[in-house]
């Protein structure tokens, strides 16, 4: 069976998507994911599809799918390097990546994936004594 | 069709239009619209047959492709036209989503018969 390596690095995942997913692989990589952030307490999710030239609307909802299940476990997903072709595809098909943030590359989205992890660090005043839970 | 087929179809229609000199943003429409036809007809028509052909009419330069089931067949084909509009699990953006993206669309379907969807995409189009 095929696998998308996810690489932990710190606070983040980051996955390179080198070829172009068939179904089961991209339902492979969201539960993976999707666990790997809450093993590594990771904040942050960053997905390279440089080397995708095909988002269809099933790939367009696994991304959206990646970034809401990231974003109720405190994680936020940036996807970079997208295709021109690719997005002028996407806006036509009607598929606007909702809850997705992007990045032109590697380097930017792991800034911006900083800005809002320290911008979240940030917000939080009140003590953590307040969240004893149980 | 098996879902294994939908990435090699997809490469058989890439050749197809890298081979007539269509440009990547025409390549990538058209690609993704049948990538979203031949999910449709395996996830609705239990699948069936999908043709690839190289087309012309007087200058211009296309691809025909054709996808054929033997399914249920589409009850009321303007309601599938519509935006938002799905029966199945995914966005319900897929026949009006991709008739967008290609230049020709045609939807023929009878109830209990099947369905045949024609897309042709012209290299300039």
């Amino acid at each position: 069976m095929d696998k998308i390596p996810i690489l932990k690095m710190s606070d983040f995942l980051l996955v390179t998507i080198q070829v172009d997913l068939y179904d089961q692989l991209a339902e492979n990589l969201e539960s993976d994911l999707i666990n790997m952030v809450k093993k590594y307490n990771s904040h942050g999710v960053l997905i390279d599809i440089s080397a995708v030239s095909i988002i269809d609307s099933f790939m367009g909802r696994i991304l959206g799918n990646i970034a809401m299940m990231s974003k109720i476990l405190d994680a936020e997903t940036v996807v970079v390097g997208m295709q021109p072709a690719v997005a002028i595809t996407l806006i036509e098909l009607g598929l606007p990546l909702k809850g997705v943030h992007s990045a032109l590359n590697v380097e930017k989205g792991m800034a911006l994936l900083r800005s809002k992890i320290h911008n979240i660090e940030q917000d939080i005043s009140i003590p953590a004594d307040d969240s004893s839970t149980e | 069709m098996k879902e294994q087929d939908v990435v090699p179809y997809r490469n058989r229609v890439k050749e197809h239009a890298v081979k007539m000199g269509m440009g990547l943003v025409n390549q990538t429409k058209l690609i993704t619209a049948a990538s979203e036809l031949v999910r449709n007809m395996l996830k609705y028509g239990g699948g069936g047959i999908a043709t690839i052909e190289t087309i012309s009419q007087g200058r211009e330069n296309g691809v025909r492709l054709v996808f054929a089931d033997k399914g249920p067949g589409i009850k009321d084909i303007s309601l599938a036209m519509k935006d938002g509009f799905t029966t199945g699990r995914s966005l319900g953006l897929g026949l009006p989503g991709t008739k967008r993206l290609v230049s020709e669309f045609l939807l023929e379907s009878t109830e209990g018969k099947g369905t045949t969807v024609t897309i042709i995409k012209w290299k300039n189009g």
